[in-house]
């Protein structure tokens, strides 16, 4: 593999001059200064940094739960940052789905109900039991959040992200409250999606070696993207460990 | 298949079922009385309208001393008049066996063809009086059941001055005299005040009436002006003694009927809007708090493709269940509490038949005003978190800024303790939550003010009209006025202490254009057992010369003191005066003109008179006196006071407990419900402050001591406010209850205010001990853990 973008395959998602200000009274945070980026289909791409080097703006501003202070932002043809709020929420229920560093699992909800949550809205869903087995919690559908371990929470998190058949998947440190062998797991199951339904995936870490499962890794300093390279020695999660 | 959101609806309801509960009560009560209120009011008033129309109540009222029957067509002529008819009527003392005291009856003849006359009455148990049996009557349902007067049954009556035997033929109601109540009475009394309905020719010959009535009665049409017909009836009825034509409005049963009924439509009107409005406020707390716990599923749900209005529409679904569960449950006992309503109501009235009301139209209306209290309760606290971007949302909030400023300074050098300074920094940081709940417990101090109101208003009117107003024992009213010395010869009866005369004549009041028929009484100088006394149980002094008026007589006629007043004698001499107005006065009951006796008989030019005889009889010889009256054929009247008292008394204390239950349970509901919630919301916001001060190692009491002591302070400062408003509220429902023959006096009693914030106290430390337990029993780990 190259450093250029596979010619056979076409951008899922075009960034161009991504810039995000926070601005919290009179002091400005430059979050993002400037980034260009271009994701394909079925990419399974590790996003790296310090911590504040804006990272998760990045994510949230592909996943339209933000938008950027400059620049744009395209989802295949389509201008995200001209987009309406009614045009960006059709955008997220159809084409992405979200993995949080704290599972985000509605608590009152079981985790075949979460997953319902996803699915009663979506156009082409899986269901939830499908969903499961794929991302290897199938025993588990009737337990509350509250009933379930970090590692499998989590994966009830995967199961509801990836329910709608997504064509990205966006994993803000899915694995970061979690210990290694659980975290493994986590992995296992976002590169299992990835490969069968060939769904571009996002993941944000803070962990070096997790790199190494991706086909890219981006790192972000400052705002600003300071490496972009092709990962040839690509090596299964199960392999990984911290 | 439900929906995984609306599964998470119900999970959340159930979690936070208690404090929806109180809400839902709360409106529930609003809703109760709305509906009750308004479906008691329909159905009494729709019976009453179609009573009137199948028994041809009149509409306008014109008593005479004598006309002669030709004279009928004449006013069948004036336009606007429907139908006109004449009949004899009369006060008449009657002697029922088994009683000691006489009995007066409002006698009314009975036309040769009683089905085709007007104010005709409904034969309830019995026959209609033969024709040609001079003797046979008819007596009001409610009098011949008192007295078991069976079809049959004689009686003795002192008819036109002779007594006469009589014979009940049947029972009958009327629409004229749904509410009875005696000349000089107070309040209905069943035993001792009657109607009878006896043959025309019968009571012709026995008032001296052939050819001649004494009361005429008619229809309207329905494009009549019946203030033209009342001045043609007066100018075509003055030759024979009329005393001024009157509509509906006057006549005694029809305006306290009317009365009722406008005391319940501002029943109606008053209450329900404030329950709604601390429900409204209420729902916006909770889910304000509710909202504020699931902010993160709020962007979780953004996040994952819902849309802005459909998690807006499932925070306000929450919403209105709250409210489907309020109007439910307060629709229930407002049917249940309608039949009870009618019931006390038909125990006054005795409507033949009641035309229930079906309750659709208030329930509707309570629906619609329930959901709409839940919803616009939510929109706020909603709208204020959907709108955020879903990035934002699943961030936590910035937390709550905590700087020292004037009120930190002021605290620190009163040297609170640290946990006293929870309390105190709590409110001043979240002053939204502290004014509902300050406003919610005001809200039900206020409504408890002005529900106990009622009875210090009761006592008020009952101290001024017993104890102060009518000192005798017994008033005895003359069926003609008679010369002064009749008050000498009284003292002749047997028992009798002391006896003093009153006069009293109709009269109408006329200033510029406006005219009011009244009764003018003339006081004569030093009695002392009937007195004119004011609101505040002083008796008045009557200026030498002119009017003293009540101030709701005097409004009326638009006049102030200083003004001359046209006062118009009804009877005779029948002539005009012009007196002055001197003075007002505050009195609630009785809208009478008062004069002193000498002035009075002055300007009329005559020696004095008098129409009424006061008397103190000595209790032992009761039974010797009433004896004796019933045989004095001069006596239209007689009261007892005493018995009016105890009759008085038992109607109200019937009722009062019961009364003072209800208003207390819906009043205090409405400080459980804000005390309960608030106190929820507190504890869901701090039980992780509070589980880290059990950590260091306060007791239980200490740390409840945070959640008690600010609620308990809050409720201390809403009683004050609560009086405040409560009294304003009770002002203003003077005013809506006061209705034409009685005007509410404005009196709240000590009692009162320490009854309502004793209540609310209690009310509200129950609902913060209720929180409290929960409190104790909190998982310290999962607290600490469970920070948000
Ligand atoms: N809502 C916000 N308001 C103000 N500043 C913010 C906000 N969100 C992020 N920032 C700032 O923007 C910068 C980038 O934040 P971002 O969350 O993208 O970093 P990150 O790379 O995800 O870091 P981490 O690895 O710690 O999660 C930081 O300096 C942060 O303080
Ligand atoms: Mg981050």
């Amino acid at each position: 593999m190259t450093n250029v973008p596979d010619q056979t395959t076409r951008p899922v998602f075009r960034a161009e001059g991504v810039t995000r200000v926070y601005r919290t009274g009179a002091v400005e945070v430059h979050a993002l200064r400037g980034v260009d980026l271009t994701l394909n289909e079925g990419q399974m791409v590790v996003l790296l940094g310090a911590s504040g080097s804006g990272k998760s703006t990045l994510l949230n501003i592909l996943g339209a739960l933000d938008t950027p202070t400059e620049g744009r932002v395209y989802f295949r043809d389509r201008d995200l940052t001209r987009a309406t709020d009614r045009q960006l929420t059709a955008f997220r229920r159809d084409h992405v789905g979200f993995v949080f560093q704290f599972y985000n699992l509605v608590p009152s909800l079981t985790a075949r109900e979460n997953i319902a949550l996803v699915t009663e809205i979506a156009r082409n869903p899986m269901t939830p039991e499908e969903a499961l087995e794929r991302a290897g919690l199938p025993h588990r559908m009737d337990h509350f959040p509250a009933e379930l371990s970090g590692g499998e929470q989590q994966r009830v998190a995967i199961a509801r992200a990836i329910a709608k058949r997504p064509e990205v998947l966006l994993c803000d440190e899915p694995t970061g409250a979690l210990d290694s062998k659980t975290g493994v797991q986590v992995l296992e199951a976002l590169a299992q999606v990835n490969a069968d339904l060939g769904t571009a995936t996002v993941l944000i870490t803070h962990n070096a070696d997790i790199q190494r499962i991706a086909e890219r890794v981006i790192v972000l300093a400052d705002g600003r993207v300071v490496r972009d390279e092709v990962n040839t020695e690509r090596i299964a999660p199960s392999e990984v460990s911290w | 298949m439900v929906r995984a959101l609306d599964r998470k609806l119900l999970r959340d309801l159930r979690r936070i079922w208690a404090q929806t509960l109180a809400i839902a009560l709360v409106l529930g009560c609003g809703v109760m009385l709305l509906v009750a209120a308004n479906a008691t009011q329909r159905t009494l008033v729709q019976s009453k309208q179609t009573y009137y129309e199948r028994h041809a109540f009149a509409d306008i009222f014109a008593p005479v001393t004598r006309a002669p029957v030709s004279v009928l067509d004449a006013l069948a002529t004036i336009d606007g008049v429907s139908r006109v008819e004449g009949r004899i009527a009369f006060h008449a003392v009657l002697d029922i066996e088994g009683m000691v005291e006489p009995a007066v009856a409002r006698v009314v003849s009975l036309p040769g063809d009683p089905a085709r006359m007007l104010n005709r009455p409904l034969l309830r148990h019995g026959r209609m009086p033969d024709p040609d049996a001079a003797d046979e009557v008819l007596v009001n349902e409610a009098f011949g059941r008192a007295h078991g007067l069976e079809p049959g049954a004689r009686f003795d009556g002192i008819i036109g001055g002779q007594l006469r035997a009589l014979t009940v033929a049947g029972w009958a109601l009327s629409p004229e005299f749904i509410y009875t109540v005696g000349p000089g009475e107070l309040l209905p009394d069943e035993r001792r005040s009657g109607v009878l309905w006896m043959n025309e020719r019968a009571a012709a010959s026995a008032q001296n009436m052939d050819g001649a009535v004494n009361d005429i009665t008619l229809t309207l049409t329905r494009d009549a002006d019946p203030r033209a017909v009342k001045a043609a009836l007066d100018a075509m009825l003055a030759p024979y003694g009329g005393t001024g034509a009157h509509d509906r409005t006057r006549q005694i049963s029809h305006s306290f009927i009317s009365g009722e009924l406008q005391q319940l439509a501002a029943l109606a009107t008053y209450l329900p809007p404030i329950f709604m409005l601390v429900s409204a406020f209420l729902v916006n707390m909770v889910l304000t708090r509710l909202i504020a716990l699931e902010r993160t599923q709020i962007g979780l749900m953004k996040a994952v493709g819902y849309t802005t209005a459909e998690i807006a529409a499932h925070y306000l679904k929450l919403a209105g269940l709250i409210g489907v569960v309020g109007v439910v449950l307060g629709g229930i006992v407002g049917w249940w509490l309608t039949d009870g309503m009618l019931f006390i109501y038909q125990e006054f009235f005795g409507f033949p038949f009641l035309i229930r009301d079906s309750g659709a139209g208030p329930m509707a209306l309570a629906a619609v005003l329930g959901l709409a209290t839940a919803i616009l309760g939510a929109a706020r606290a909603v709208w204020a978190s959907v709108r955020l971007k879903p990035a934002e949302a699943m961030s936590p909030p910035a937390p709550p800024r905590f700087s020292r400023g004037i009120a930190d300074r002021a605290f620190a050098w009163l040297a609170f303790r640290q946990t006293t300074m929870m309390i105190l920094r709590s409110i001043i940081r979240w002053p939204g939550r502290a004014a509902i709940t300050l406003f919610g417990v005001s809200a039900s101090v206020a409504v408890l003010v002005s529900s106990y109101f009622m009875f210090d208003a009761l006592e008020v009117m009952t101290e001024s009209v017993f104890t102060q107003s009518n000192r005798q024992h017994l008033t005895l009213t003359l069926a003609q006025s008679a010369p002064e010395i009749a008050v000498s010869d009284a003292l002749t009866l047997p028992g009798v202490l002391q006896a003093e005369g009153g006069y009293g004549v109709p009269v109408r009041l006329i200033h510029g254009h406006r005219d009011r028929l009244s009764a003018l009484q003339g006081h004569f100088p030093g009695a002392t057992l009937h007195r004119l006394v004011d609101d505040d149980s002083r008796p008045v002094t009557l200026p030498p010369q002119g009017l003293v008026l009540p101030e709701m007589l005097a409004r009326d006629l638009g006049a102030s003191p200083g003004d001359m007043l046209a006062v118009e004698l009804m009877s005779p001499p029948r002539e005009v005066l012009d007196l002055p107005l001197i003075a007002v006065i505050a009195q609630g009951l009785g809208q009478e003109a008062h004069i002193a006796a000498p002035a009075l008989f002055e300007a009329m030019r005559m020696a004095p008179r008098v129409t009424h005889i006061h008397l103190l009889a000595d209790p032992a010889q009761m039974d010797a006196l009433y004896a004796e009256v019933k045989r004095t054929p001069a006596l239209a009247g007689l009261s007892d006071w005493a018995e009016v008292r105890r009759q008085f008394d038992a109607t109200v204390s019937e009722n009062l407990l019961t009364m003072v239950a209800i208003y207390t349970i819906i009043g205090v509901l409405i400080a459980v419900g804000v005390i309960y919630n608030a106190a929820r919301i507190q504890l869901s916001e701090r039980s992780y402050e509070l589980a880290s001060l059990r950590v260091l190692g306060f007791s239980r009491a200490q740390v409840g001591y945070v959640l008690v002591g600010e609620m308990m302070l809050l409720t201390m400062l809403a009683i004050p406010l609560g009086w405040v408003v409560g009294t304003w509220f009770a002002e203003g429902m003077t005013e809506a209850l006061s209705t034409d023959t009685v005007y509410i006096p404005f009196a709240i009693s000590r009692r009162t205010y320490a009854m309502a914030a004793v209540a609310v106290f209690l009310a509200a430390l129950a609902s913060v001990l209720v929180v409290r337990r929960r409190l104790d029993r909190m998982d310290l780990a999962m607290a600490l853990k469970a920070r948000e």
